[in-house]
């Protein structure tokens, strides 16, 4: 059972951090094993883990996420454009500016509850879309998308760097992080490895336990004394951070920003990845976001050409129509496959892929003679 | 977190672990670069090209249609098929071998007309499948996106169909080049025409998509149509992708103009007018004329998609299948042996743009990148369905002819929708490259 928490705590940041480090090998034989991939696995699996600690702990369910995300991005190019190529500064101006408009916005969503804040969540990411799509343009460009350019003051670097001819890429200091390579990945492993240690302390954590109460009966928190309202703001706040952290990350690793990552279905895109992967867990989110992402880039790319490659070991008269019927579902179809997965998962497994392993796992403890007990696991679904 | 647990073996294990995770990476450094080494060139007897076409949203059927050209490009280029455009390009270094004695191949991804969407397919093709060169369009803010990434990534991208001033104006790059005529051409090649048949004394409304083609095409509008004497009495943004236009279209009934101008491209401008038609604005008598409705940039898949829509609205285009030229032709008959219908002008620019870039390798020599951006700069070629034509050096812009084209009145099938009203010659779209701004980059190789 549960002796050690804590040690176990330790164990799970071992294994993710292994396991997030070791991407490059571990994804090689399903051909995912690039860098921009593997970046995009770890800003959503931000993304989605902060979406989480909203969602999963206080169960308000926000459909305005993609908001922050696109605040982050923003202030993050405007970060490269004004000061500095520096990745630190464009961070953490994206996490202060998605951290700005959380406030402004919990504090007026967070009013509400239940539908009537998903709804009110949605208008004010709405409203931020079309700000930025049309009535902001001269600061965000619009649809074409907010880019460098060679006029771009960069006013810290001109002071200490003679700017060489062309575009400058991001840095961390001498490491180019933009413009591909494994050091935009690493940054952002690491990145996620922290944002995954803090998400844990917080579920760990009496804040985290009090969230969780909200969760399970809001009503009865209130009678036994407690004010809510500040922990959901905190928690609001929190995730919209995460959010700005994976929007700058995004401007870190390829600098532009179009305005499409601020519309509802971005918001939609990492409700399905929490939900997914198994809301209120601690490695479900991200494992949603990279099921997510995985479908996005690698289904979208097969061609019918590619699964006759496949089965061709077939003969004719059953390739083609299975190749046909298959085809469906990859290329522009892609949205397809995601939607039977995502029907299957949330049919059959409510608690999404953690849901899954867990039953897998405890089929295989059940056995009799196996010996060991059947163990508890920590990352049961908040409720 | 309860720290008591943490011993000396849980040290040693966890930093054993840690240290795996840090020399991972090390795996990944290749080794040493050679001198005349660019991204992705070609190691084994292949050479990659990468596909990056809308597949869905507003500029989907052109994105079909591309895709299309370019497995056509890459047939003929290894010498499948009867060899299309090979065969009347004038000078060609093409053998109909492959490239270099390399067989092309491709991969593909779908941009989804989102820049988002199209920089990821577009790194998925170069850091993964290899891709050396990236093709495709259909939005140019999408264009701009891919150009800026591949300039970083030391890519080529010989962009398919791309209207906006700024994909070779101010946005324009190094590695980035582009067949397709642009907003400017539009504007000076349909002006005139317009004077003609539309009098000097107009009130034009401006509808425009709301992006940088968009805007650059109202501009271009603007200035061709002020030239004639033509008052414009609003110009409205309208977002990508939208399905009703019916809110934008009211407010031209009671604005006393008596021309649309529908800066839309794709879906959007087929919904677009179809919609006005629908809302009677053809039929109505506006200061004493006739209302019009003109679309700058016009294609053959879009007259299509508005159907009866679209009889007796001027637009450019920058080639048409209809052409009497044996460029045309050759191009126009293996299109329609292989796909069953005749090319529109995404495919034509696609499948030029693919034989460029395959001819300037032949004539460097090498797929090395800077050299082959050499070969491509000021080259002038002939035989490709636009008279003489020249790569600009300066911008890298294609300088030839386009057409002035009208909706017919009576077609006689569903592929004969547009007739050729004019050839505009090369002359008289020349420009000046410096008024759009922008500068090209430098062009030395990037390792990846």
């Amino acid at each position: 059972m549960f002796n050690n928490p804590a040690r176990n705590d330790w164990l799970l940041l071992a294994g993710f951090s292994a396991v997030v480090l070791c991407l490059p090998v571990l994804l090689e034989p399903i051909g995912a094993a690039y860098p921009a991939l593997m970046q995009k696995f770890c800003i959503f699996g931000i993304f989605a883990i902060g979406f989480n600690i909203l969602f999963g702990l206080t169960g308000y369910l926000s459909f305005g996420h993609a908001a922050f995300l696109g605040v982050g991005s923003y202030a993050a190019v405007w970060s490269f454009k004004l000061f500095t190529m520096n990745a630190i500064p464009a961070i953490v101006m994206a996490v202060f500016f998605a951290a700005l408009f959380a406030v402004v916005i919990g504090y007026v969503s967070l009013k509400r509850s239940g539908i009537y804040f998903s709804i009110l969540t949605l208008a004010f990411a709405q409203m931020c879309y079309n700000l930025v799509y049309s009535v902001l343009t001269p600061l965000t460009n619009g649809e074409t998308g907010l880019q460098l350019s060679l006029q771009d003051p960069r006013v810290i670097d001109a002071m200490f760097i003679e700017p060489a001819a062309g575009l400058p890429r991001v840095n961390l200091f001498a490491l180019n992080i933009s413009g591909g390579g494994y050091a935009g990945f690493y940054l952002c492993a690491v990145m996620l490895i922290i944002c995954f240690f803090i998400a844990m302390c917080i579920f760990r954590s009496p804040f985290g336990m009090m969230l969780r109460a909200i969760k399970s009966n809001q009503t009865r928190m209130r009678y036994t004394g407690f004010n809510t309202r500040p922990y959901l703001l905190a928690a609001f706040v929190i995730s919209g951070m995460y959010a700005g952290l994976a929007g700058g990350l995004m401007a870190v690793t390829d600098p532009l920003v179009g305005a499409e990552r601020m519309q509802w279905t971005a918001s939609g895109e990492v409700v399905l990845m929490t939900i997914l992967g198994g809301a209120g867990t601690l490695v479900g989110p991200v494992l949603g976001a990279a099921v997510i992402k995985y479908c996005e880039n690698i289904f979208s790319s097969f061609s019918p050409g590619t699964l006759h490659g496949a089965f061709g070991f077939l003969p004719d008269a059953i390739e083609d129509p299975i190749v046909s019927f298959l085809s469906l579902f990859v290329g522009d179809g892609w949205n397809l496959t995601l939607g039977v997965v995502f029907m299957l998962i949330v049919i059959f497994l409510p608690g999404g892929i953690m849901e899954g392993l867990r039953r897998i796992r405890m089929m295989f403890n059940r056995r009799p003679g196996n010996g060991r007990k059947i163990p508890a696991t920590q990352t049961q679904p908040a409720e | 977190m309860k720290f008591e647990n943490v011993n000396r073996r849980f040290i040693l294990k966890s930093g054993a672990a840690l240290g795996v995770g840090l020399a991972a990476p090390m795996h990944f450094i290749r080794g040493a670069y050679a001198e005349d080494m660019s991204c992705n060139m070609p190691k084994g007897d292949t050479v990659t090209f990468g596909w990056n076409v809308p597949l869905t949203g507003a500029y989907a059927d052109e994105g079909a249609d591309e895709l299309k050209a370019f497995q056509l490009a890459v047939k003929h280029l290894n010498g499948e098929g009867d060899g299309g455009m090979i065969a009347t390009m004038k000078p060609t270094a093409l053998k109909g071998n492959g490239i270099l004695g390399k067989k092309v191949a491709y991969v593909q991804s779908d941009s989804q007309t989102k820049s988002d969407a199209a920089r990821d397919g577009a790194k998925r093709m170069v850091e993964r499948d290899g891709a050396i060169m990236i093709s495709g369009g259909s939005s140019s803010g999408v264009a701009v996106a891919v150009q800026g990434l591949c300039q970083e990534l030391g890519i080529i991208f010989m962009s398919g169909l791309t209207h906006s001033n700024d994909t070779t104006g101010k946005d324009k790059k190094r590695y980035g080049f582009r067949h397709f005529f642009n907003a400017y051409q539009s504007g000076v090649a349909l002006g005139p025409v317009l004077g003609q048949e539309y009098g000097k004394e107009r009130r034009a409304y401006h509808l425009t998509a709301d992006y940088t083609w968009g805007w650059t095409q109202e501009e271009s509008m603007k200035a061709a149509t002020e030239k004639l004497g033509w008052k414009t009495v609003a110009a409205v943004r309208t977002p990508l992708g939208a399905a009703d236009f019916s809110q934008y279209i009211t407010p031209v009934l009671n604005s006393g103009a008596d021309v649309l101008i529908l800066n839309h491209y794709g879906k959007d401008m087929v919904n677009s007018l179809t919609q006005s038609v629908q809302f009677g604005l053809r039929d109505k008598q506006v200061n004493g004329k006739k209302f019009e409705i003109v679309v700058p940039l016009f294609s053959e898949l879009m007259a299509q998609g508005a159907g009866d829509a679209v009889k007796g609205i001027y637009g450019t285009g920058n080639w048409d299948w209809k052409l009497d030229d044996d460029a045309t032709k050759a191009f126009t008959k293996s299109f329609g042996a292989e796909f069953g219908s005749p090319p529109s002008q995404a495919a034509h620019t696609c499948y030029v743009q693919a034989l460029l870039y395959a001819d300037a390798c032949e004539r460097a020599g090498t797929f090395y990148a800077p050299a082959v951006i050499k070969a491509l700069e000021g080259f002038e070629f002939d035989g490709m369905g636009n008279g003489k034509t020249l790569y600009r050096a300066e911008d890298h812009q294609c300088m030839k002819s386009c057409v002035v084209v009208k909706g017919k009145e009576n077609p006689k099938d569903k592929f004969d929708l547009m007739e050729v009203v004019k050839v505009v010659p090369r002359e008289e779209l020349d420009y000046d490259p410096a008024i759009f701004g922008g500068e090209l980059g430098p062009s030395d190789p990037k390792q990846c």
